[in-house]
Parts: structure tokens; C-alpha cells; sequence
């Protein structure tokens, strides 16, 4: 049965599912529990932002609060998964990976491969990102393009509440390495999603609009803009189709490719810096392989290349939203 | 630079914990209606740790300091106007609008920034003062950090480096109790922070950060030999937040009471007043005259970053290079 919750609910709600159903996935983070050593209420906070409230009662001595050592915890999340359990460690804010990338990338992203075949690291890392909260440079940066950047990793990234659960439930069954990238705005985003548990493949963009005359590819946050924009699109009789990929690693290039080869234009809606992105890989992607099909350049709505800004105004600026969208989409569709 | 507190010093030592005082109550009612943008954390409670330690500062030596900035920059020299201003995202404010609260800095007054990133500090204060040491210009660095910071692999990184090198610098840590809503006496493996020190080959002292007197003493003394090129010096300041880890922190992880207690029997400001006013040599009604003229100064500065400018989108796109 589906009912409306929100994606911070979807996310909770398949940790405790997966962690009643598997007594091998543990939950670990700087206050995912909140208040250990401390004189007052335990489960204090559930994560910076409440994410994971709850847990720590329904699944005792599963969810571990960590000292503020990322290079440490999610080092021994990762050397855990290689013993057994299945963690689901929280690098709270995904900018934070600068202090602990050496384990994620030099050595959960390559055992598998350097060990010749035979290491299995079913670790996951939610991680949240995303720009406007107003938190700045350091707080607000949206990175899932380096981590695609890494054979070994596989990255989800949730545009709304139903992907949050079904591919949160997919990483913690997986048997690889999986950056697990929770949009801080869309925390509070409401959606329907089944009670059950369910899984959404890996791999698999979802086509969340249909469309002839323009594709959209967008990612996380970005989604929701890319249907503001095709809604408003569509009064002018424009037809766009929106694809999601839901994961950048692996990608499904074929949903891109076969979009682009019906509607013959693309805009790839990335909120991240465009350098070597997520949008210029896409863009790159179909370049090359659909080239014959494009009647116009493809167009990348971003981030500008530089670091998120702090005050609201600048913030509002640095943000993509639904008019540079739109804006975007007529010029290739005025294009020849 | 004397570190002996004569009248003069100890008037503007007063000054420089009044306010911050009146900055970060300031801020927090300011934020409660809902004006200011983003993730604030506020010192208040622990004045007598910024002040005592820059106190012995020259403009020219650096600190380093965290998400919980503000303090340090005033105690630092960085103008509360401009503060307010960036606090409230405005193109007045010491980095513009661009940076908030958490990243405060002004390198002409030695302030090497707030922080976002836990543990940031330790090591470019390492760099500092090897560039101190090398240049032979007697300055010093100071990192400021936090109990959850010390658990930090860069802040343990940077106090060995920093006597491997050694380095002119001071690693103040300021145990407050908590790192959000955990407890130093659990993330903290060992008793005292300062214990580590001896594993780092540096000396480690203990002082109650509530006692302007022993922070200025303490550091008086590590910055003495950080300057003499005697190498560095962990101080662990043990010392209470008195609001939330940021704003909005309902704070449930503490015990009834806590705040309360520490404000009516150990407040710094308290604690000073009464010290200074007990010998004789300064009143309450000096006291009262700086706190006249403190409460001006923040009550101008929240007009000001009220009324202020915001950046414009032509500030978007400056200051990601020098040059490119
Ligand atoms: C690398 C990194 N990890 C985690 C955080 C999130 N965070 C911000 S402040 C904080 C607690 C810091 O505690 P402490 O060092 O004791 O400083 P205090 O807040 O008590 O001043 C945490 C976990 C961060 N900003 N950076
Ligand atoms: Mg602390």
C-alpha cells in the first residue's frame, strides 16, 4: 500500500526495513543516534538533521555513533563490509569527503578488482549534498560527478521519495561499493511510496515525462525543475521528455541514446560545477554515440564554475532553476 | 607586548569578551526571527578562551579557527561591523556575502578563517608558522579547535608535525563537552585532551576556560616559547557552549539545568567583574561604561547589516582565481 511520506521518511524507512530483514547491516555516523556519553536523551538528534531518529531503539546496538574521525569510521565501515557485515556508514555532508577519500577510492573502490576478483565490499555511504540551505563552500557542494569518476563505486542518486527507499534498499543488497547521495533540499519533499519493501535497479533511468521534441536529462534536485520547466514548455507546444537516470554508475546510456534519437535535441540539467561533470559526460556520451540523431548542440544547464556562495542572493543565482530550463530548450529548439 | 595585566589591559580585555558576549546573544535572537541565513554556532560562555589567548597576540601572528568562529575573529581584531554584515549575506561583510558565519576571515588582522570542515585548522596553522619560521619574523600560529576536533586525524597529524618541525605554534583546544550532541568524556579515548601532548613530544596543560586569568597565563607561556623557538604546546581549555550546537538545537542530549548553572556561578564575564572590581583598581561603573558602549557598537552593526546591500550577480562569478 503507498502512502505519501516524505524522502527523509523513505530513507529511514529502509535502513529499519533492511536492518530488520538482515541482521548483518549495521547503521554507523557522527550522531546518527546523538547524545552517547552525554547526561540527557539518547537518539538525541538521529543525524544532523534527523534522518536516522528512530534506529537506535528499534535496532539496539546496530546504529554506533563514531568521534568526528571520517578517515577512521568510514575506513572501518569499509573494512567491516569486507567481514561480514553490511554497513550503512554517514558521511554527513558529502564535502566532507576530502577528509576520508583515501578509503573510498584507493581502497573501497579497488579491491575487487586489485584483489584479482575476490574481495566483496558491500558498504554503503549516504552522504548528503546539494546547494540551498545557504551553508556555503564548504556545505554545499554536489561531488557524485567524482565518484562516478572511479571504477569500483556505484552511485545513486534519489530525485524523489520513491527512489530514495527502493534505491537505498538496492545499495545495502548490493555487493559493491555504493555512494548513496541524499539531496539536503529534498529531504522534506512529499511522495508516494509502498509500505513493502521493494528495490529499484541499479542501471535503470526512469523516463518521468514523455515527449517528442526536446529530451531533459536532469539528476536529483534538478528533476523537479526540468517538470517545472516542461509544464510550462508545453503551454507553448513543446514537448519535452525527461529522463532520470536515478545512477550515474552504472549509467543507462541506452534510455539517454534512444530519447535522443527521437526528439533530436538535449539539455542536461546538472546542479554541480560543469567542468567534468555529470552534464559533460552525458553530453559527451551522446555526442559520440548519437550524433547523426542531433539537430542542434546540446545544451548544459549548471552550476557556474565556481564554489558555492553563501548569501541567499548569490545562492539564488548559482542554483540552476526552471527558467534557465526553459530557456535553454528554446534555444535549441529555435536552432537551424 | 607585556603580558603583565596592568588597568589598560585588563579594560580591554573586559571590552573584547563583552563583546563577543553581545555579538552571539545578539545573533541568537536575531536568528530566532528567522532574518538570517544558514548554519550559525555560537560561542558565548566561551569568551575567556578566545580573549586570553589573543591577548598575547601580535597583528601579524595567525590564528586559525572553526565553525564556532566568531569569537576568535573579534578577539582577533576583525571588525563586528563587518561580521554582522557577512553573517547577514551582505556585500559589506568581511568576505562579502560570500562566505556567512562559518567562514569568517580577514588575513590583514592574522585570522586565517572560521572553518566548515572539522579539523581544518591544524594543519595550515602548521603552515604558518613554518613560513614564520623560516621568514625568522617571531610570529606564532594558533589553531583553536574543538573537543570533537581532537579526534580529528588532521588535527593529530598537524601536533606531530608541528614538533617534528618544530614549529612557533599553540593548539588550543576548547573542550566544551560536546561535539553536537556528543559527550568529549566518550569521543575522547583518554582522560584530557592535554594528555595527548606527550605522545606529540609537546607540553599539555589543563586550564578552566571560564578563568580569563588562567587562559591569559597559560598562554602567555606557550606563546613566550613558541616565539623563543622552544616549539609547540597543546592547551586544552575546558570550558561550556551555552547555547546549542547551532541554532535551532533543541539540545535535548543535555541535562536540565546545565546552562543555568554554569551562567550564575561561572559565567567569565562574572567571574572577571568580580576579580577586578574586588582589588580595587577598577570600578563597576567603568565596567558599566564599556558595556554602554558595546551594546552601541552591536546594536549599529545590526542596523547596518540590516540596511546594507546584498551582493549582486555581477559578484557571483569574481575571486575564484587570481588570475585565469
Ligand atoms: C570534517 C567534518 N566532519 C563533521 C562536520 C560536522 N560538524 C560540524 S561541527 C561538529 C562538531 C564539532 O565539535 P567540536 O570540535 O567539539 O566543536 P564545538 O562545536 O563543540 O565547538 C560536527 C560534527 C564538519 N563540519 N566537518
Ligand atoms: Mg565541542
Amino acid at each position: 500500500m503507498a502512502r505519501k511520506i516524505t524522502y527523509q521518511q523513505a530513507i529511514n524507512e529502509a535502513l529499519d526495513q533492511e536492518m530488520a530483514r538482515d541482521p548483518s547491516v549495521i547503521v554507523m555516523g557522527e550522531d546518527n543516534a546523538g547524545g552517547e556519553g552525554s547526561p540527557g536523551e539518547m537518539d538525541a538528534w538521529g543525524g544532523v538533521l534527523g534522518v536516522t531518529k528512530g534506529l537506535y531503539h528499534k535496532h539496539p546496538g546496530r546504529v554506533l555513533d563514531t568521534p568526528i574521525s571520517e578517515s577512521g569510521f568510514i575506513g572501518a565501515a569499509i573494512g567491516a563490509a569486507c567481514n561480514g557485515l553490511r554497513p550503512v556508514a554517514e558521511l554527513m555532508f558529502v564535502d566532507f569527503m576530502g577528509v576520508c577519500f583515501d578509503q573510498i577510492f584507493n581502497q573501497a573502490a579497488k579491491f575487487k578488482y586489485m584483489f584479482g576478483g575476490k574481495a566483496e565490499t558491500p558498504v554503503v555511504i549516504r552522504t548528503m549534498y546539494g546547494a540551498g540551505f545557504r551553508a556555503a563552500a564548504q556545505h554545499s557542494q554536489c561531488l557524485y560527478s567524482l565518484f562516478t569518476h572511479i571504477p569500483g563505486l556505484k552511485v545513486a542518486i534519489p530525485s524523489n521519495p520513491y527512489d530514495a527507499k527502493g534505491l537505498l534498499i538496492q545499495s545495502i543488497r548490493d555487493n559493491d561499493p555504493v555512494i548513496f547521495m541524499e539531496h539536503k533540499v529534498l529531504y522534506t519533499m512529499e511522495g508516494d511510496v509502498p509500505e513493502e519493501s521493494y528495490s529499484v535497479p541499479f542501471g535503470e533511468a526512469a523516463v518521468v515525462r514523455e515527449g517528442d521534441d526536446v529530451t531533459i536529462v536532469a539528476l536529483g534536485r534538478m528533476v523537479s525543475f526540468a517538470q517545472d520547466a516542461a509544464q510550462a514548455l508545453q503551454k507553448n507546444g513543446i514537448h519535452c521528455e525527461i529522463i532520470d537516470p536515478r545512477t550515474t554508475s552504472p549509467l543507462d546510456e541506452d534510455t539517454i541514446l534512444e530519447s535522443v534519437e527521437k526528439t533530436g535535441r538535449l539539455v542536461v540539467v546538472d546542479e554541480s560545477n560543469p567542468r567534468c561533470s555529470m552534464a559533460s559526460d552525458i553530453a559527451g556520451l551522446v555526442a559520440q554515440k548519437a550524433f547523426g540523431a542531433l539537430k542542434a548542440p546540446i545544451e548544459q544547464v549548471t552550476a557556474p564554475h565556481v564554489p558555492p556562495p553563501f548569501s541567499d542572493a548569490l545562492e539564488d543565482l548559482y542554483i540552476p532553476n526552471a527558467a534557465k530550463i526553459e530557456s535553454a530548450v528554446s534555444k535549441i529548439r529555435e536552432y537551424g | 607586548m607585556s603580558d603583565t595585566l596592568n588597568r589598560e589591559r585588563l579594560l580591554r580585555a573586559y571590552r573584547t569578551m563583552r563583546t563577543i558576549r553581545e555579538f552571539e546573544e545578539r545573533v541568537h535572537t536575531e536568528f530566532a526571527t528567522g532574518d538570517i541565513p544558514g548554519f550559525v554556532h555560537l560561542y558565548a560562555g566561551e569568551e575567556a578562551s578566545a580573549t586570553g589567548v589573543c591577548m598575547h597576540l601580535r597583528g601579524d601572528d595567525y590564528i586559525a579557527s572553526t565553525h564556532r568562529g566568531h569569537g576568535h575573529c573579534i578577539a582577533k581584531g576583525v571588525d563586528p561591523v563587518g561580521m554582522m554584515a557577512e553573517i547577514w549575506g551582505k556585500s559589506t561583510g568581511s568576505c562579502k556575502g560570500k562566505g556567512g558565519s562559518m567562514h569568517i576571515a580577514d588575513l590583514s588582522k592574522g585570522m586565517l578563517g572560521a572553518n566548515g570542515i572539522v579539523g581544518g585548522g591544524g594543519p595550515l596553522i602548521c603552515g604558518t608558522a613554518l613560513a614564520a619560521k623560516m621568514k625568522n619574523d617571531k610570529t606564532v600560529g594558533v589553531c583553536f579547535f574543538g573537543d570533537g576536533a581532537s579526534n580529528q586525524g588532521t588535527i593529530l597529524e598537524a601536533m606531530n608535525l608541528a614538533t617534528v618541525w618544530s614549529l612557533p605554534a599553540i593548539f588550543v583546544a576548547e573542550n566544551n563537552g560536546y561535539a553536537e550532541t556528543t559527550s568529549s568524556s566518550w569521543s575522547v579515548a583518554c582522560d584530557n585532551i592535554a594528555d595527548r601532548a606527550s605522545a606529540f613530544g609537546m607540553p599539555g596543560v589543563i586550564v578552566d576556560g571560564f578563568d580569563f586569568f588562567a587562559v591569559h597565563e597559560a598562554a602567555g607561556e606557550a606563546v613566550r616559547r613558541a616565539r623563543e623557538g622552544g616549539g609547540p604546546t597543546l592547551i586544552e581549555v575546558k570550558v561550556s557552549r551555552y547555547y546549542g550546537h547551532f541554532e535551532g538545537d533543541q539540545q535535548t542530549y543535555r541535562a536540565a539545568g546545565e546552562v543555568q548553572k554554569l551562567r550564575d556561578e561561572k559565567d567569565c564575564l562574572l567571574q572577571f567583574r568580580r576579580r577586578v572590581t574586588a582589588d580595587g583598581d577598577i570600578t563597576d561603573a567603568e565596567l558599566g561604561t564599556i558595556d554602554a558602549e558595546v551594546l552601541a557598537l552591536i546594536d549599529d552593526s545590526v542596523v547596518r547589516a540590516k540596511a546594507d546591500p546584498k551582493p549582486g550577480p555581477d559578484d557571483l562569478l569574481t575571486d575564484v582565481y587570481v588570475s585565469y
